[in-house]
Formats: structure tokens, sequence, C-alpha cells
């Protein structure tokens, strides 16, 4: 009886001792290694996307305002403006941009007064065909592009649209009707019918409740739509060179005689003017408008 | 807000199907002027469907919808004398206290100094003055509830319409603000429907009560008639608590299966067929001694200011509410001080008070 006890005791003495050691082990090592490992990794892939998404643009930069610069320097060995000024001197570049400003704004425009009705109805009504129209909206991206326009061509040559703005306008419509539609519908989605009902309870007609509570309510998204719209259309090359040449021809299109013409400083100087509207708009989009607009556009049921 | 003329509502046997089921089925209903009438059921009971019905955001399949005898069935709700005060309060989030009660007034093209005062008034009526000019995110949900109460009222609608207007206010506040609601109406005199599925809440504000089930009108009654005499075995086990029996009856006493017999006063032999019998848990009388069919504690809940004694008599469980200073041994008697028998669902005994039903 009492060796019995005598070894139970030991053994619990044991125990007792080794247990704090053991759970201290436990709890610092593997997690702490884990930790570090994580925030390890995290800087890697951060310095990774840096180097992906910055890079190019650094070396923009350092390119747009190069003179001399040889293959082993790191950097280029004269520094010079020539390039901005041969831009800004060449009378079709200047057209261009000038071009460019007039197409975008009506293409968004006209986008969006095609479109907004339709994803209005997309997110109120459930009519036969809803899901698939909607999905089908994505089919005009899905396929390379250049083989639409050039189907498309042929229709505009009998339409006699080929080297119009209208044309070119529609050409460039075609990129933004996803935005377009889809942004908009999540952002009528999101607004409770109950919204609408009240407006309507206190004497709203339906015209009065879409200007008054809807539209107000769903403005960040339709802004968003509008951003991206027009960034699509002033970026759009493909399908403006094939249309609009010889008459209208915009910055990205310009771009194509820009690479085969001039020295590539050239094209780097004009690839940053190109990339300004953009920067401005997104900064814009960021600051004023939420960042779960977007994502929310892309998850309709 | 002037004196508001108060005006009846009449149901006149709506039937509605939404998906292909029938929702609303040959309802019957008639809220006299100034009257506060609570649309009490389970969910899917069609109590909703039907005040959408009222408010025009949806349109009867069959029958008519009148208020102050004329026949609104088809109107749209914006040209309707209903204003409604949505359960999720439906606020517009991009205007504020104030543009939010005045938006229907604007419509009206009235002048602006007398949208000002009348906006103020009702905010007033409310209790929410000093949040004339927040925007409804910055205002708790019970002030929101009140908002959305004031934008409703401002417009001095023949019917006010509340859908659960308080299902989303922690069970404090939603006392007080359907005490709140209930004083306000009562002072404009207007007449209300309040759809709810807290019996609680319908008797504690309501003039009657109409239970629904499936569509139809199961009972309307005022709460105290409602409670007493539960007109079918539906509306006695939706509002209270209740146990059920089925038993046979005899000369003040019931039998159970078992061949327990319980005392119960007011009840006489009417055959040998076994029927349904229901008992008010505050209608059993628990005794330590003295007559009384034998029971046996099984469970003893505390309630707050009363306790609830699960007890078995004869095989049948019996739900019983005493005062917290009765003390229980594991032996008891009870008997039933009132009972209501039912046949077939319905209620058949008790001498029912006239049940107004127009």
């Amino acid at each position: 009886m009492s060796a019995v006890e005598h070894q139970g005791t030991v053994l619990g003495e044991l125990r007792q001792a080794e247990l704090p050691v053991v759970a201290a082990n436990r709890r610092r090592g593997p997690a702490a290694v884990k930790n570090a490992s994580v925030k390890l990794l995290g800087a890697v892939v951060v310095t990774i996307l840096l180097v992906f998404m910055v890079g190019p643009l650094v070396w923009l930069m350092l390119r747009a305002f190069s003179g001399l610069w040889q293959f082993p320097q790191f950097l280029p060995s004269t520094w010079t403006v020539q390039w901005w000024r041969s831009v800004f001197d060449d009378k079709n570049l200047a057209h261009s941009i000038k071009l460019s400003f007039e197409f975008a704004p009506v293409v968004t425009i006209l986008s969006a007064v095609i479109c907004l009705p339709a994803a209005y109805a997309f997110s109120r009504f459930n009519f036969p065909g809803r899901r698939v129209l909607l999905i089908s909206l994505f089919a005009t991206n899905a396929f390379p592009k250049i083989g639409l326009y050039v189907s498309m061509a042929g229709v505009f040559y009998t339409l006699n649209l080929m080297g119009t703005f209208m044309g070119v306008v529609i050409v460039q419509l075609i990129g933004t009707i996803v935005f377009m539609t889809w942004i908009p519908t999540a952002a009528f989605s999101a607004i409770p019918r109950s919204l609408e009902e009240a407006a309507r309870d206190v004497g709203a007609g339906p015209l009065r409740v879409f200007f008054r509570v809807t539209f107000p309510l769903a403005a960040p998204g339709i802004l968003v739509a509008m951003i991206l719209s027009f960034l699509a259309a002033f970026d759009e090359a493909q399908g403006t060179f094939l249309v609009g040449i010889p008459n209208y021809i915009t910055m990205p299109t310009e771009m194509y005689t820009l690479v085969l013409n001039y020295p590539e400083q050239a094209a780097a100087v004009f690839s940053i003017l190109l990339a300004i509207p953009s920067v401005i708009l997104m900064s814009f989009a960021r600051r004023h408008v939420m960042g779960g607009r977007l994502a929310e556009g892309f998850q309709i049921r | 807000m002037t004196e508001l003329r108060p005006a009846g509502l009449l149901i006149d046997r709506v039937s509605k199907d939404l998906g292909g089921r029938r929702i609303v089925d040959d309802m019957q209903l008639e809220v006299h002027a100034g009257e506060l009438t609570c649309l009490l059921g389970p969910s899917g009971c069609g109590k909703t469907t039907t005040l959408r019905m009222i408010g025009g955001f949806l349109q009867p399949d069959a029958g008519r919808i009148l208020i102050d005898g004329a026949d609104v069935s088809f109107l749209a709700p914006e040209r309707r004398p209903t204003s409604m005060v949505f359960q999720n309060y439906a606020l517009w989030p991009h205007m504020t206290v104030f543009k939010n009660v005045a938006f229907g007034l604007k419509l009206r093209k009235l002048p602006k100094k007398e949208i000002r005062e009348r906006v103020e008034h009702v905010l007033e009526l409310v209790g929410l003055t000093h949040h004339i000019q927040s925007y409804p995110a910055r205002i708790s949900g019970g002030e929101q509830q009140r908002v959305a109460l004031a934008r409703a009222l401002v417009l001095e609608p023949k019917v006010l319409l509340l859908d659960e207007p308080l299902s989303n206010l922690d069970a404090k506040l939603r006392v007080r603000v359907r005490e709140d609601i209930r004083e306000i109406q009562q002072r404009i005199g207007i007449t209300t429907v309040f759809v709810t599925h807290d019996q609680d809440e319908a008797l504690s504000i309501s003039d009657r009560i109409a239970v629904m089930s499936g569509g139809k009108v199961e009972q309307y009654a005022d709460p105290r008639t409602l409670y007493r005499e539960p007109a079918t075995h539906f509306v006695a086990s939706f509002v209270g608590a209740m146990n059920f029996y089925r038993a046979t009856l005899h000369d003040n006493a019931i039998e159970l299966p078992d061949g327990t017999r319980i005392a119960c006063d007011g009840v006489s032999q009417n055959g040998a067929a076994p029927v349904e019998v229901g008992v008010r848990p505050e209608d059993v009388e628990v005794r330590t001694d003295g007559d009384g069919a034998e029971a046996t504690v099984v469970r003893e809940i505390p309630r707050g200011h009363y306790k609830e004694l699960v007890l078995t008599v004869g095989g049948d469980e019996v739900r019983a509410f005493v005062g917290t200073e009765v003390t229980s041994p594991e032996r008891l008697r009870v008997r039933f001080n009132r009972a209501v028998v039912y046949e077939g669902g319905s209620a058949v005994s008790e001498a029912k008070e006239p049940v107004a039903t127009a």
C-alpha cells in the first residue's frame, strides 16, 4: 500500500516538474517560428510585387529623360528633355491628345445612357434570360478583341461607319459595357427596396423615386463605373486603329506610329502622358469612393 | 399637424397568391376609425402581405380594400391615404432627419414655412427636435424608428401602417417605444394597423387583435377576450401558454384518458366522446393538501415575480403559474379554475362575450 502511494507521489512530482517547460515550449516555440516565417514570406512577396509594378514605371521615367544610355550602364550617361519637346511640338501628337479627350467623355456618357437603365432592370426585375444576358456581357471581353473588331469592320463598311466619329465611338463603347452594367447593377441591388417603397409611400411617382432616392444612393457605384469606362475608352487602341484611321488617330493608336517613327524615348514620354489621366482618375476614385464598390460589382447573383 | 379626421378601413374578402401559394385567403377585417388593430401571427401567416396590400405595394387578386368607404384596391402607394412605417425604418441615408420628414410635404408643394412648422411639430411629438439636422446613420435605432414614425405621421394619413416596427430594437427599448407609439396613436386618434408576431406586444397596445394563420383571420377580438376565450386551438396556443388535454367531460370535472379526474369549474357533461380541453397555467390551482387530483412535481422554473411548475397528473403534463411564496413538496394536489373546451379546433364551451366582428 505504502509503496504504491510512494511511487504515485514520485510520479506526480516528476510530472509537475516537467509540465511547465513542455507547455512553454509548445506555446512559444513553433508559434514564434511560424510568425517569423510568415512575416519573411510577406516581405518577399511585397518586394517582388514592388519590383514588377514599380520597376517598369521607374524604367519608363528614366527612359523619357535619357540622352545617351548604353547597355552595360546602370543609369543614362546624359539627361535631356528633348523628347518631351519633340512630342509636344509634333502637331499630330497634340491633335491625338485632343481627340482622345473628345472621344472618352462622349463614349462614357453614351455608355451610361444605354447601360444604366439596363443595370436598373437587371437589379430590380427578374425577367427570363436575365442571368444569361448578364453573363453574356462578359463575352466581349472573353475573346481576343481583334477578331471581334475585324468582323465589326465588315459591318461598318456596309453601314459607312469606317473612318467616322460615330464608328470610333461605337467600337470604344464595346469595351465599356461590362463596367457600365455590372457595377451599377450591384450598386442598385445594394439599395434596399424599402427605401424606394418608402418614397412611393410618401407620394413620389416612380421617376421621382429614381432620381431622388435610387440614383443618389447608387451614385458612388455609378461614378466608379464611369471612371473605369472613361479609362477603357481612353486606352482603347486596336478597335480605334482599325475603324478610325486615317481620320481619327487617338493617343493609344498614335503609339503605333510613334514606336515605328521615333526613338523609343519619345514613346516613353508618350506613355507617361497616356498614363496621367489613369493615375488621376484612379486616385480620385480611391479617395472618394468606398473600396468595396468595385469588388461588389462582380458579385451579382 | 392639425386635427386628423379618422377613417375606417375595410378589408373585404381579399385573397392574394404569391409564388403559386395562397398567402391571404378570403380575408375579412374591419378596423374602426381611430382604432389600433394588430395583425398577429407566425411568419408566413399573411399578415405582412395584408399590410402591403393596404399600403398599395401589392394588389389583391380578389376582393376590395376600402378606406373611408372609398375603394383603394388598385391605387398606387403614392396615391393612397396611407403611411407606412417599415420594419427596417427605410430612412433615406442621404437626407437629414428634417429632409426625411419633409420629403412628402415638399412633393405636395407646400410653402417652405408650413413645411418647417409641420416637420418641427411632428418631431416634437416624437421627441426628436434635437436631431433635426442629423443624418439617420448618426442616431440610435430607437430614434430612427421615431423618425420613421414622424415621417409617416407628418402627412396626416387616414390609416397608419406599421410593419413589425419594433423587431430591430432590444427588449427594453421595445417596450418603451411601443408605449410611445400607443400614446401618440391615441393622442391623435389615427386608425392604425400594426403587424407583429409578438403576442405580448399585441396584447399590450391593441384595441383589437386579429390572429392570423394560413392567410385567414382565426379570431378578431379585444385583447382580454382573445386571451380569456381563444376561439380556436391555434389562437389558444399562439397567444399565451395553454395546457391541452384530450379528456371526457363530467359535471365540474374532466377525466384524463387514464381515468384520473381533475375538478374543473364550469364544465358540464356532454356525452362520452373525448374532447380537447385547454387550461391556462394561471388557472391551475395548486394545493399542498385537501382535495384535488394528485400531482408530482417534475421541474420548477423561476420566472422572476412568479414561478412555473411542471407537474404530471395521471400521465399528462400540467404547467402551472404560481406565486414565488408557494413551496413545492414532491406531491401536490391540483384543480382547474377555468377551462375552454374545443371540438375540431374551435371553442364550444365558455359563455362567450359577444365577439365584435364588425
